[in-house]
């Protein structure tokens, strides 16, 4: 360790964007995939389908579970920093604000996965 | 105190990281710390401060990796074991061991506007603001900074883009901006949204969280980014 450098980054506000931004790296590899075989479509149904076959594949599902997590945190850690820059509220206020809206994620994803 | 000597080890920059055994004794500082070595141990050892009691911000260094006022920072709090690293001010030009130039970071504070821009001379009467004026709450940000550079020291947009103006000098042009005596706005909006400036923020919040006066130069960069933006979408510049 030098005595130079920093070494104590494990704040929250640090750890946010530390999320934020490898997110956005990992989602950033994956769009060229996502594109590669959304153009499989070009090449007719069964091209479509046989690579959609792979997606079946335990491992991949795991992978889509990863997926959808680098998206929502990106998501969500936008919104944060929107809000925390252009919103001039008292931190308690976005404190609230942050409980209102994971509640009714909450909410609204339970509605949705009873209907589904 | 686990053991009655201090293993003090101390980056001298091209002679390396020297380790010293330093007594403990009951109240001691860093900055206690860092005086023994010169008076007893090794006369040649740099370092900087002055008023040792957090008024001044001239003996800022970092401490196991944290930058810290060395003067209010009590040895038993950073101690890891009997250990502890002490190291020059990050992001700025060592000098000497642990005296750092802080030429770059004053130099930021005036290319942010960081200075009064007066409309008076000295034959007007002083102007009184009074209690009409509930703006003035937001020239009070940041009013305690003493330019200690805890803050620069911490940021890593700073030690990424050697450009940034940083957060103390930001939230002083912040602290301008909002006061009702200063006539510079145009002039700071100007020099807060250059190559430099406040939109370089990733908002990670070291320098609120490390600075010793609890003061919140992120919500003072938060602030120039909306009035930025705001003047940006008015003038349509």
């Amino acid at each position: 360790m030098s005595a130079h450098g920093i070494t104590s980054r494990a704040h929250p506000l640090w750890l946010a964007y530390i999320l934020h931004r490898l997110s956005g790296l990992a989602l950033a590899l994956f769009l060229p995939l996502h594109f590669l075989l959304l153009g499989q479509a070009l090449r007719g149904e069964a091209a479509l389908d046989q690579s959609l076959a792979f997606s079946d594949m335990f491992l991949v599902k795991i992978a889509e579970f990863g997926l959808v997590f680098l998206l929502a945190v990106h998501m969500f850690g936008g919104l944060r920093l929107m809000a925390m820059e252009f919103l001039p509220w008292s931190p308690s206020q976005k404190t609230l604000a942050a409980g209102a809206t994971a509640t009714s994620f909450l909410i609204a994803v339970l509605f949705f996965m009873k209907a589904i | 105190m686990t053991s009655e000597t201090l293993n003090v080890t101390i980056d001298r920059g091209a002679a390396g990281l020297q380790d010293y055994a330093v007594p403990a004794y009951d109240n001691q500082t860093v900055l206690d710390v860092v005086s023994w070595v010169q008076q007893n141990a090794d006369p040649t050892l740099s370092y900087r401060f002055a008023c040792r009691v957090g008024m001044c911000g001239s003996c800022a260094m970092m401490v196991n990796g944290v930058p810290r006022w060395t003067c209010r920072t009590h040895i038993s709090k950073v101690l890891d074991g009997n250990a502890v690293t002490i190291g020059p001010l990050r992001n700025l030009p060592v000098i000497k061991d642990l005296a750092v130039d802080m030429d770059p970071f004053f130099d930021k504070w005036v290319a942010a506007e960081g200075v009064h821009h007066g409309a008076m001379t000295r034959d007007d009467p002083i102007a009184s603001l009074g209690d009409d004026h509930p703006e003035q709450s937001g020239a009070d940000f940041g009013r305690e900074c003493i330019n200690c550079s805890i803050c620069y020291a911490a940021c890593d947009t700073v030690a990424g883009n050697p450009n940034y103006l940083g957060p103390a000098a930001l939230q002083r042009a912040w602290n301008l901006l909002n006061d009702a005596k200063d006539e510079g706005r145009m002039a700071i909006l100007e020099a807060v949204s250059g190559t430099g400036g406040c939109h370089n923020c990733h908002s990670m919040g070291s320098c609120t969280t490390y600075c010793p006066n609890e003061l919140d130069p992120m919500s003072a960069i938060a602030g120039l980014k909306r009035e930025t933006a705001k003047s940006f979408f008015k003038r349509g510049r």
